[in-house]
């Protein structure tokens, strides 16, 4: 097991740089995701932690060792692909003991390793299947066995669940997790859905166009989001987002949004009077009104019960909202209420750059 | 309840009855569209194959019906030295020609496989062999092997490496070393091609699980690409035997079968025995015996193309 050190990595695909100098410290035993939307460079990270693809610019150092000229089958890593990428030609048993028969190990010592592999995913009735012959999710769990019986310093993972259905992927995702715990092992886990990350990692890194925008725990980014990027991609339904002008009154602090709306932020917050901001608020934090209650005038346009919580979708001034509700109030579209916020609960962003302030 | 059952059975009643008429329709329908394919394969394939066991089986000669004669053809075939040495001709250009035209023709679509510098212009220029027409080629390749003219001799008398000029197709085992180099340069393109486009459809990410396992470039290729390509290859090396086993053409324009029949393959004898020479009966005999050969090559195929057990199964 080992630290994966990442150090001002660059990457450039001919002049067309993806990768702007990237900064992330994975620590030892540590089980960090990179999300961020398709397209912003998880996978080419992953694959140079990996060594499939040449490093531009920055170090990449696992265990202490910088590899950046180090081959991927002496970096002591395994990799799980998005499609598995098994050999169609191989059975079960083979496609586990590939890698240690190649290293002429001792063939009681590969019958040994990934008959514990097997026996970790419930995989021993499968062992003489081709891959062809299995479901999705067996074929999922043979490459993660396939990744195990290497026994390597790190895990990398590309998306392995993204080719499974709804329920798999959720059952999936817990057994990974489990599988972590049991393991230890240093795992580097890129996904672009960011409930599987918040779900299932130590700690975060939310990528964007090729920088990074936020490190934390899942809940620092959902509780402190950095800037408006991370306020709007972590968290469903997504932040509800309001434009406005910060003003502060009597050793308070509001945002007035272009519709007039006062709504308060917390007195600390940063920024100069009258700047233009986004304040922003999670759909959990705004609560319908009681009858004598004063808050944000809004009329309610489509309603999503979702079972556990309702979803009301209403308009505040120009902008759409969600309000989530675990109580199941009678209402229909059209009809006019009153959104209170949740005290304390409000972000504010700096228009401008999305900085938090 | 009840009225429903009743609603039910006459309604499946009308169904049976409407599945009947589809049933008859479509029997007919079926006869109808097999027609002209059955017409045609009648008329091309089994007409002129029943002509040629029926002819193999008489004394014809052009411009003369024949007669019955039952297998004497064959027995005098079986004593018959020229058409054993046909025999072997043809087995040795078939087995020689084929192992050049699958080593030459594997690695050629390796490399086209790789990233290279005008990949499409590559990819054409590998063409070029298999486009140009048989007859035309054969007349270049006449020339590359011509006693006075040969470029060859000249460029390796130029060199110092050899002082006379090589009777390329005069001398018969040279004759049949040139033959045999003719249609390798001619079969390349198609094996290299079709392999190409074999090697084309291996996800590039089994590549790179076997590079993160550990595996050198020849063990990739061992492990990964060999085994995945073997369906293509059992099927481009069918094609590939038959083409060659029946080759005429290009043996035709280079040497007619000489010098002493060392070239002749059992093609070019069938064609040889029985227009110029016109013994028709003899001809088509020669050119059934080819039949299991041809046989036992489709056979092979057959138990080749099989698919495979991890072929089967649902797809991804
Ligand atoms: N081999 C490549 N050549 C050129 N551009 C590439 C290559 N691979 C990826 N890219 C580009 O790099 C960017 C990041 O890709 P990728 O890392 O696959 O994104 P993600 O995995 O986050 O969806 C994309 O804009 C993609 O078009
Ligand atoms: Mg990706």
């Amino acid at each position: 097991m080992a630290s994966v050190d990442i150090r001002k990595v660059r990457k450039a695909f001919g002049v067309h740089e993806v990768i702007h100098g990237i900064d992330v410290d994975i620590g030892d035993e540590e089980f960090v995701v990179l999300v961020g939307p398709s397209g912003c460079g998880k996978s080419t990270l992953l694959r140079m932690i990996a060594g499939l693809e040449q490093i531009s610019g920055g170090e990449i150092s696992i265990g202490g060792r910088v590899v950046n000229q180090v081959p991927p089958k002496e970096r002591d890593i395994a990799m799980v692909f998005q499609n598995y990428a098994l050999y169609p030609h191989m059975n079960v048993f083979d496609n586990m003991a590939f890698s240690m028969k190649l290293r002429r190990a001792d063939p009681a010592e590969i019958k040994k390793r990934v008959e514990g592999a097997a026996d970790i995913l419930d995989l021993g009735p499968y062992l003489g299947r081709y891959p062809r012959q299995l479901s999705g999710g067996q074929r999922q769990r043979v490459a993660m066995g396939r990744a195990i019986v290497r026994d390597p310093q790190v895990f990398l993972f590309d998306e392995p669940l993204s080719n499974l259905d709804a329920k798999l992927r959720v059952q999936m995702r817990t057994e990974i997790k489990a599988l972590h715990q049991r393991l230890r092992t240093t795992s580097v886990y890129v996904t672009h859905d960011q409930i599987e990350a918040m779900t299932m990692a130590d700690r975060i890194v939310v990528m964007h166009d090729g920088h990074v925008e936020q490190i934390g725990t899942p809940l620092e980014l959902y509780d402190r989001p950095a800037n408006l990027f991370v306020a709007g991609f972590i968290g469903s339904p997504a932040m509800n987002l309001f434009r406005g002008l910060l003003r502060r009154r009597d050793g308070k602090a509001f945002v007035v949004t272009d519709d007039n709306l006062a709504l308060e932020a917390e007195s600390d917050v940063g920024g100069e009077e009258g700047q233009k901001v986004v304040y922003g608020i999670r759909p959990g934090h705004l609560r319908l009104a009681s009858d004598a209650e004063q808050g944000l005038p809004a009329e309610v346009e489509v309603i999503e019960p979702t079972g556990d919580n309702t979803l009301v979708f209403c308009k505040v001034g120009g902008t759409i909202a969600c309000a989530a509700t675990t109580e199941r109030h009678p209402l229909r579209p059209g009809e006019r209420l009153r959104l209170v916020p949740k005290p304390g609960a409000g972000h504010v962003f700096d228009a401008a750059g999305g900085q938090r302030l | 309840m009840y009225v429903d059952t009743k609603a039910h059975g006459t309604s499946s009643k009308a169904l049976a009855a409407h599945r009947f008429r589809f049933g008859e329709s479509r029997g007919f329908l079926g006869l109808l569209f097999m027609l002209p394919a059955a017409t045609v394969l009648l008329l091309f394939l089994a007409y002129p194959l029943g002509l040629g066991v029926w002819l193999g089986m008489t004394d014809a000669r052009v411009g003369r019906g024949g007669t019955y004669i039952g297998l004497e053809n064959y027995e005098m075939l079986w004593t018959d030295s020229v058409f054993w040495l046909s025999v072997f001709n043809t087995l040795l250009y078939t087995v020689v020609a084929s192992v050049f035209k699958f080593a030459l023709g594997l690695w050629l679509a390796l490399l086209l496989n790789h990233h290279l510098p005008f990949k499409a212009f590559l990819r054409a220029i590998v063409l070029l062999p298999w486009i140009v027409p048989t007859a035309l080629s054969a007349i270049a390749f006449w020339w590359i092997y011509d006693p006075q003219f040969s470029v060859v001799s000249w460029a390796l008398v130029r060199l110092g490496l050899i002082d006379k000029y090589i009777n390329f197709l005069g001398d018969p085992a040279w004759a049949r070393a040139s033959v045999i180099m003719a249609n390798i340069w001619r079969g390349i393109p198609f094996v290299a091609i079709t392999l190409l486009a074999g090697l084309q459809t291996i996800p590039p990410s089994l590549y790179e699980a076997a590079v993160i396992d550990g595996a050198t470039p020849w063990q990739r290729f061992r492990f990964v690409t060999f085994p995945m390509l073997t369906p293509i290859i059992a099927v481009v090396m069918t094609f590939s035997v038959l083409f060659t086993f029946t080759d005429f053409q290009l043996i035709y324009v280079l040497t007619r079968g000489g010098p002493l029949n060392a070239t002749h393959l059992m093609a070019t004898l069938s064609f040889q025995r029985a227009i110029p020479g016109g013994n028709l009966g003899e001809g088509a005999a020669i050119a059934v015996s080819m039949i299991p050969f041809l046989l036992a090559a489709i056979l092979f195929s057959y138990f080749g193309l099989q698919r495979r057990r991890w072929q089967q199964g649902g797809g991804d």
